[in-house]
């Protein structure tokens, strides 16, 4: 809604602000250096809501958390919004310079009284109230939030109902102000930094913008689609349409973590050919065709990553690579060979700079610059601006920077697609533990002495109604799939609801059980949403 | 954001010095190319000044001063080097030579050597100098604690504590001589608050806090720091983007540390940052 | 903030009846609904001080901290239970071991005028008679030495001896002159009505009519000054507080008098309890601080029982309240008992204390009166100081310095021990003799000859019999190179072995060093050991007076507060009297 994609503000920033909602984020275990920021935040006497389904570790550090049903995150956040306008404590002064369209946008709120957020959210109104005043009255405030946001079916419609709460208050585009989503891993921030979005060139230049389009085609002396490709979501739909045939996975293994990961996994079967260029034999890669061993790229090789406060730094090798194992841009490089076309041997920070001539925002971060001056947030348009600790301070300029007024959004509440039934009563969401990473293809090497494995989580009054034990072996449904796996159980989750990781598909294929159901506009699956059973195992 | 600095006036060693309001007169110091041993001093900490190595005498004031937290203030007259204050800095190593094992201190074996201090003076034949005799304690695959190697700093406390972690799993437990670093009851550091960041071992300054790895390395006669590099680079594990110094030996990641001085980590890392590494050298991959 | 993580070990019922009875049942973390739970920092900041009255509620239910016991005051108050145990683990009179029977604990005094007055052979009685005894620091009851505290399983505290009469314990009782033991035997000190009959609470009615500032003017004119040892001018500390504006401040009375030797404050808290309370109101009102607290070591169970009833009638009475006595002043008073740390009466490590943290040291600075008790603002002076300002109040600061001498105006209690014949708390104008004071509590009793006397307590120094002469004033003391310190005359024949006493005093100091500075931690164990080794080998030899001296100066250069600074003190000043064994 302001333009490209990134967190607006630094984790510097989030020490000196004085309300933080924490929505749909398990920071402490998922972004522990982060939280380091965010604690010291609160030492200096920062509120924090907590809105989350579970009460998870992060959540014990607020002052409320706010345990709201799996997917009702838009009925919270136009709650939110519709008490604001109601309690007259919205910006109007800025709402009148910044934005657009919010009288569509209160008629639209108004339903969603402190009433009907309780009834959608199952939290009590008090404190719905009690946070959007909180948020509203602050000095500086700042939403974060990660997957519980995105890993929804309506995952964009997600994030738009909290930008409208920034753009009520006028809590972005200062310092201490501000939306943060936190990135998963080291370089999703600069995947979209670089281009790797179906409908963007680097630097979040729009495919199909005449300008932008005339420029890389001259870099890159070709002729370039002008239509956006697939995401990853659209791809696996072509793939069931046949109109994919061959698939180029880098780095990634979607044959553990794609949601519904037996009907994925089927996909990449029926392929014509696979190739899968990674530093492990994962799953993926044993369905290949051809697999490409490459290096580790953040101790083996060079070249830059991006973090979620939009920071770009060096990674560098510091070990050599195993047997024939080759950097990815190499493997690409003696690809293009291969076929025909010769790139030379440029270096990582040839590439680099090729990059600052095309993208605008990267352009003042040279090798030099990142070197010594810790990483450069962008946008950094040229060597001597310093980096943009936060962004959209045009919101407050005179004429809006030349920009128009941000939009308000109107986002509807439909809760997850997968309705709970008779005879899948039960809530599962998924969600990262401390010392484990994703499908646990790099973190289940070392031994961490809190690992417990996978379990499911299930609260005292569902485990005493099905007669289950702490520790006892189940059996756990959806609709697409059955596994077996241990039950923990926990206070921390309201009845109702169970939770569990994803990083031991080794060991329980728990995306056999979620949710391939995607957002349209992100291409994101709702693994935070599945319908499911639970039953004993007869006999034991 | 930006402060304006406002400049302070000082002498040291008779040398004037210009240094911005609120610095140490440690970092004063540093700046005037004085060198100050420190141990419960870290740029990432909270100053503590327990250890009393870095005390300076500051005119008109009756006691020595901690330089690492005493903020200069302006016409302050410092001496570094005074009788007195050589005399209290080959004390207090004295005193941390005669009962702890000193062997892997980053930097004390220099200064005790500087001061002339003797710690074998306390051993006496009627009664021997009380010394710390504990086993190390090896709990779990990721790091040891061996306390005969323990000064009582409190970096460990403070890194897991409010200057970094907030989880608290350790504090000083007893009192006097016997105090020491420990859990609730000494229960097992699987059983406490302990979320294995590292961030003990990241600020401990003797080895009494080390990786598993080097220990074993230690133990094996395999450690060898001078043939080790360290690379700076960014963790994989998350967004955040911390940046993390993997110390090589014979093309080895041996051990991972994080600057102090950089904004995003402030050298503090989590379970993943700093013990997550081990899949780089898979032997599947090899 | 801290991740809180609570082992399986649950409190038994008398733990969690004990527990809630000395701290209320409001924890930090609410569960409203399965869907709101409140909690946050602020709440468990607010909470915090009440973690050292909950350990106490253990200890006393089952004679020991449990783990079960300290997981649930963690949970209440969301304290992270490796930080709970550090603290229950710096106090004497907690322990985190079971003992292995449920009953009392029978504290005994090993410090030096209970050491001179057969505390072993008293130990062997009652070790004999089946107690539990525990062997204690100084229990501040010097004057009926050998001194006992009981520390009660399930039930109170008590102090055996507290059977014996006023009294004894007053020696001046009736004598006109006095101005601080005053009430002592003519007030009933569990009366508000006797307090105020004998003109109780005029000098809090006087300070509202002068107003703050007068009161401040009149306490800095009078000259009075510290009567803890550090002497340190009062209206300079109260009007420093008094011109914070804009934060909470604090008046502190620092009733955890610990210093071997010392038991005047006791004394004063026991019998004039109501003095103590109105003048912390004083303080309080003159500084415009509205929290008053009052902390008092462990040991003194009588006067910790007294002084809350004190509070308690003066708040019935709306003199401690919302508009303390019609001043139109919010003024109240909070008592907390300390748990046997004699580092604790030092103000900083008293504020860490009170705060539920470990008894250490801060530095300074910053000073208390900007960052004290929770950082923030504050006045802390010991009840003697205290009680000094109502006469100052009451009377000016001009008569108030027609007693003493120009530098040391007013009036000092003493606490006389040791081989005198009638030991206790003596009220003197500064400037009386050493020698006149010794006549005044009837001599020296016992064989042989004075040998010497210990001014000022463990923390002082000792004197010869050529310093009977010596007036006893801040500024004569000074001089002569010894100090008042806290009152201490505790006087020694020559038939003691003063060689044991300085092993012992050297011995208090290794006990008490709360372990956080080097010099102080490492220090006060070297000296003990070097102790040991004169003792066993009887020859002072040149490198242990080498040894003896380094390790006194980087003590008194370096270490962080005075417990280190001191530490040496009393020990080089008898090896320079020559009372120690071997000693040149």
């Amino acid at each position: 809604m302001f333009g490209a994609g990134g967190g607006t503000s630094s984790y510097e920033e989030i020490e000196e602000t004085d309300v933080i909602l924490l929505w749909g984020s398990n920071a402490r275990e998922a972004h522990p250096i982060f939280f380091h920021h965010l604690l010291k935040g609160l030492d200096n006497g920062a509120r924090m809501y907590a809105v989350d389904p579970r009460r998870t570790s992060s959540a014990k550090f607020a002052d409320a958390w706010l345990g709201l049903d799996v997917g009702s995150d838009i009925a919270m956040a136009n709650a939110v919004g519709r008490e604001i306008i109601a309690a007259d404590l919205h910006d109007k002064e800025f709402i009148a310079h910044s934005s657009e369209g919010f009288e569509a946008y209160k008629a639209h709120v108004e339903p969603y009284t402190l009433a009907e957020g309780e009834r959608l959210t199952g939290v009590p109104a008090g404190a719905i109230k009690e946070m959007a005043h909180a948020y509203a009255t602050a000095e500086t405030a700042q939403i974060l939030w990660t997957l519980g946001i995105t890993e929804h079916h309506n995952a964009v419609e997600n994030v738009l109902s909290l930008c409208n709460l920034a753009l009520l208050t006028g809590h972005i585009g200062r310092w201490g102000s501000g939306l943060v989503p936190l990135r998963g891993q080291n370089n999703v921030q600069g995947g979209g930094d670089m281009g790797s979005l179906p409908n963007k060139f680097p630097g979040f230049q729009d495919i199909g913008d005449p300008e932008a389009q005339a420029k890389f085609e001259v870099a890159w002396g070709m002729k370039l689609p002008d239509q956006p490709g697939l995401h990853l979501t659209l791809m696996f739909e072509a793939m069931e349409e046949g109109s994919i045939k061959g698939v180029y996975v880098i780095g990634e293994n979607p044959a553990d973590s794609e949601a519904d990961v037996e009907h994925a996994r089927t996909l990449l079967q029926g392929l014509d050919i696979l190739v899968v260029q990674d530093i492990f034999m994962t799953r993926t890669a044993e369905m290949a065709d051809v697999v490409l061993p490459a290096s580790v790229g953040w101790a083996e090789c060079d070249g830059t990553v991006t973090s979620s406060e939009r920071r770009v730094q060096r990674v560098r090798p510091a070990v050599s690579p195993p047997g024939e194992c080759m950097h990815d841009h190499e493997i690409i490089r003696e690809l293009a060979t291969r076929l025909g076309v010769d790139w030379g041997r440029p270096s990582p920070m040839d590439l680099w700079d090729e990059l600052r001539t095309l993208s605008p925002l990267h352009a003042g971060m040279s090798y030099e610059r990142l070197e010594s001056e810790g990483g450069l947030q962008w946008p950094c348009p040229d060597l001597d601006h310093p980096g943009s600790p936060f962004l959209h301070g045009w919101l407050y300029e005179e004429g809006l920077g030349g920009r128009g007024p941000a939009p308000f959004s109107i986002t509807n509440f439909e809760g997850p697609k997968e309705q709970l039934t008779e005879e899948f009563p039960l809530r599962l969401t998924t969600g990262r533990a401390l010392d484990s990473f994703n499908t646990g293809v790099q973190s289940n090497a070392f031994a961490s002495p809190i690992r417990y494995g996978e379990e499911i989580d299930v609260n005292p009054a569902d485990a005493d109604r099905l007669g289950i034990a702490d520790g006892e072996r189940v059996t756990v449904s959806s609709p697409r799939g059955s596994v077996e796996m241990d039950v923990r159980i926990q206070v921390d989750l309201p009845e109702g609801l169970t939770f569990t990781t994803f990083h031991f598909p080794e060991l329980v294929d728990i995306n056999l059980l979620t949710n391939d159901e995607w957002d349209p506009r992100s291409g994101t699956a709702e693994f935070k949403a599945a319908a499911i059973r639970i039953e004993k195992i007869a006999n034991g | 954001m930006t402060v304006t600095e406002v400049s302070v006036s000082l002498t040291i060693d008779g040398q004037e010095v210009d240094v911005p309001a609120g610095t140490s007169i440690h970092k004063a110091c540093e700046s005037a190319g004085i060198d100050t041993p420190t141990l419960c001093w870290a740029e990432n900490l909270t100053p503590v000044n327990v250890c009393r190595v870095c005390v300076v005498e500051v005119e008109g004031s009756r006691a020595l001063v901690p330089s690492c937290a005493r903020p200069v203030e302006d016409g302050m007259v410092v001496e570094t080097d005074s009788e007195r204050v050589q005399h209290s800095r080959k004390m207090v190593l004295e005193f941390l030579g005669s009962g702890i094992d000193l062997s892997q201190a980053d930097d004390l074996g220099r200064w005790i050597d500087h001061y002339g201090a003797e710690p074998d003076r306390y051993d006496q034949p009627e009664v021997p100098a009380q010394k710390m005799y504990e086993e190390p304690k090896i709990q779990d695959d990721l790091y040891i604690r061996d306390y005969d190697k323990c000064v009582l700093c409190y970096k460990c406390v403070e890194a897991c504590g409010d200057d970094a972690q907030y989880t608290f799993a350790i504090a000083v437990v007893g009192r006097g001589f016997d105090a020491r670093i420990g859990t609730e009851f000494d229960v097992t550091l699987p059983d406490s608050a302990c979320v294995y960041c590292g961030n003990c071992i990241g600020v401990c300054p003797t080895g009494a806090l080390q990786f598993k790895t080097e220990f074993d390395m230690r133990n094996a006669g395999e450690w060898r720091p001078e043939e080790q590099d360290v690379t700076t680079t960014v963790c994989s594990f998350c967004g955040v983007g911390c940046n993390l110094e993997l110390h090589t030996q014979d093309d080895k990641i041996v051990k991972v540390t994080s600057p102090a001085d950089h904004s995003v980590t402030h050298g503090h890392l989590c379970i993943k940052g700093r013990f997550g590494w081990t899949y780089v050298q898979s032997p599947t991959r090899r | 903030m801290a991740d809180i993580f609570i082992g399986l070990d649950l409190a038994d019922e008398v733990e969690i009846t004990a527990v809630t009875a000395a701290i209320g049942n409001d924890p930090a973390i609410v569960h409203e609904t399965e869907r709101l739970v409140i909690g946050g920092g602020a709440r468990r900041h607010e909470r915090r001080h009440l973690l050292l009255p909950a350990l106490h509620a253990l200890q006393n239910a089952r004679g020991w901290i449990s783990p079960g016991g300290l997981n649930h005051v963690c949970d209440v108050l969301q304290v992270p239970p490796a930080e709970a145990y550090g603290v229950a683990t710096f106090y004497e009179m907690f322990r985190v071991d079971d003992p292995g029977h449920g009953d009392d604990v029978v504290h005994v005094c090993m410090d030096a005028a209970c050491q001179i007055a057969a505390n072993e052979e008293l130990i062997a009685e009652l070790e004999a008679g089946g107690a539990h005894v525990h062997r204690s620091p100084c229990l501040g009851q010097c004057e009926r030495a050998p001194a006992q505290f009981v520390q009660g399983v399930g039930g109170p505290d008590r102090v055996p001896a507290d059977e014996i009469s006023v009294e004894l314990r007053i020696p001046q009782q009736g004598d006109s002159s006095l101005r601080l033991l005053k009430n002592i035997g003519i007030v009933d000190p569990t009366s508000l009505d006797s307090y105020r009959a004998a003109g109780g609470f005029d000098a809090l009615a006087r300070a509202v009519e002068l107003g703050p500032k007068a009161v401040c003017d009149a306490i800095a004119d009078s000259g009075l000054s510290g009567r803890g040892g550090a002497a340190f001018p009062t209206g300079v500390k109260w009007k420093a507080v008094a011109a914070e504006q804009g934060r909470p401040k604090h008046v502190v009375a620092n009733c955890d008098e610990s210093e071997p030797g010392t038991f005047k404050d006791r004394v004063l808290m026991e019998n004039d309890p109501f003095a103590v309370v109105e003048s912390l109101a004083v303080a309080g009102f003159a500084t415009g601080a509205e929290n008053g607290w009052i902390y008092i070591r462990g040991e003194y169970p009588v006067a910790t029982a007294r002084l809350q009833n004190a509070v308690d009638q003066c708040r019935a009475a709306g003199l401690l309240g919302a508009d303390a006595a019609g001043s139109g002043h919010a003024f109240d008073v909070e008592i907390r008992r300390g748990a046997g740390a004699y580092i604790c009466g030092e103000e900083t490590a008293l504020f860490a204390s009170l705060e539920g943290f470990r008894g250490e040291p801060r530095s300074k600075p910053p000073f208390p009166t900007t960052h004290g008790l929770f950082q923030e603002p504050t006045a802390i002076n010991n009840p003697e100081t205290l009680l000094n300002a109502l006469d100052i109040v009451l009377n000016g600061a001009d008569e108030y310095r027609s007693r003493g001498t120009e530098q040391s105006p007013g009036t000092k209690l003493l606490c006389l021990s040791g081989r005198v014949a009638k030991p206790g708390v003596y009220e003197i104008a500064f400037g009386t003799t050493l020698g006149d004071v010794l006549d005044l509590a009837g001599g020296l009793t016992g064989s042989g000859e004075l040998a010497t006397v210990l001014m000022g307590g463990a923390a002082g120094s000792f004197v010869g019999p050529d310093a009977l002469d010596m007036p006893l004033t801040l500024e004569d003391t000074r001089e002569r190179g010894t100090t008042l310190g806290s009152g201490v005359m505790m006087a020694f024949t020559d038939e003691i072995d003063m060689t044991a006493i300085c092993v012992r005093i050297s011995e208090f100091f290794r006990n008490e060093s709360c372990g956080q500075c080097v010099p102080c931690r490492v220090g006060t164990v070297r000296q003990h050991e070097t102790m040991v080794q004169l003792q066993r080998s009887g020859s002072m030899t040149a490198e242990r007076r080498a040894l003896v001296d380094d390790m006194a100066r980087v003590m008194v250069d370096a270490s962080i507060c005075g417990l280190g600074h001191t530490a040496a003190s009393a020990i080089n000043s008898a090896i320079d009297l020559g009372l120690i064994e071997g000693a040149p």
